[in-house]
């Protein structure tokens, strides 16, 4: 059964994550693998895209907290982009947006990572 | 709301415990639920409990041994909707875990305790009870009476 699904695009500096359908304890390990596989590749920049995400419990959001640091350190971050506002509200719940930025659409997520990385040229 | 047609009712469910089988409960509690006729956005509130309850005895409890048993039973009456959960694993001790802290959890790159601290957030009422060498129940209750 598909229950879940991470793909990714590489826009270049910055690289997207789509997720799909339910994230939990037993799908989480899949998402784990699509960081760590952005990691090897040097891969720092990520938006997560959560337009087709229908259900995320801690074991997802434990995802999220297992990588950012390692994402920062190297000049790069976790940025959260398009979620549904049922998804929103357990980020919320827990105090999400004052460790992430959360935007509206992918585009203005992207778009933070390109003005980041102009400034610093 | 359906439920004056329902006296007390009880479902249940039981299966092993593997993470492959929350969808299994999120789908049996959440069709129980809307049957009575909660609303959907406080059957999500409940399915997510639930989720962190079977998803903490699978890993506490019985620690990813994959050939325990989960029994997952509704209850419903015109008051309350409560979901009781019973594993034969190791006994949780709840007030050991601390409240959740995101600086933590940063610094520690995990996030233990966030679903136990789900679970009191959306719900009415969390209650474990342990029968030492027999079985563990944790109920997740849901007052319907106070609920739009």
């Amino acid at each position: 059964m598909a229950e879940f699904n991470a793909s990714t695009k590489d826009l270049g500096e910055v690289s997207v994550i789509y997720l799909q359908g339910y994230l939990d304890a037993h799908t989480a390990p899949s998402l784990e693998n699509t960081f760590s596989n952005l990691i090897e590749k040097g891969k720092y920049c990520t938006v997560v895209n959560f337009t087709e995400l229908a259900y995320i419990s801690s074991a997802g959001l434990g995802v999220f907290m297992a990588f950012i640091e390692k994402m920062r350190e190297n000049n790069g971050d976790i940025k959260l982009s398009s979620m549904s506002d049922k998804v929103y509200n357990i980020f919320d719940l827990l105090g999400f947006p004052l460790l992430y930025e959360i935007y509206k659409t992918e585009d203005e997520a992207v778009n933070k990572f390109i003005e980041s990385k102009n400034l610093e040229k | 709301m359906k439920s004056k047609n329902h006296k007390l009712e009880e479902n249940e469910l039981t299966v092993k415990s593997r993470t492959e089988n929350l969808s299994a409960i999120r789908n049996f509690v959440s069709a129980g639920a809307l049957e009575i006729g909660i609303p959907l956005k406080i059957v999500e509130n409940i399915i997510l409990a639930v989720d962190e309850a079977c998803t903490n005895i699978i890993k506490h409890a019985y620690k990813y041994f994959p050939e325990g048993e989960i029994i997952v039973k509704l209850k419903f009456s015109r008051e309350k909707f409560t979901v009781i959960i019973i594993d034969h694993g190791v006994p949780f001790e709840p007030e050991t875990i601390p409240d959740p802290d995101l600086q933590t959890y940063y610094r520690q790159h995990r996030v233990g305790g966030l679903g136990m601290y789900l679970m009191k957030s959306l719900m009415d009422e969390v209650k474990y009870v342990s029968v030492p060498g027999k079985y563990n129940q944790v109920l997740l209750s849901k007052n319907l009476l106070t609920t739009h």
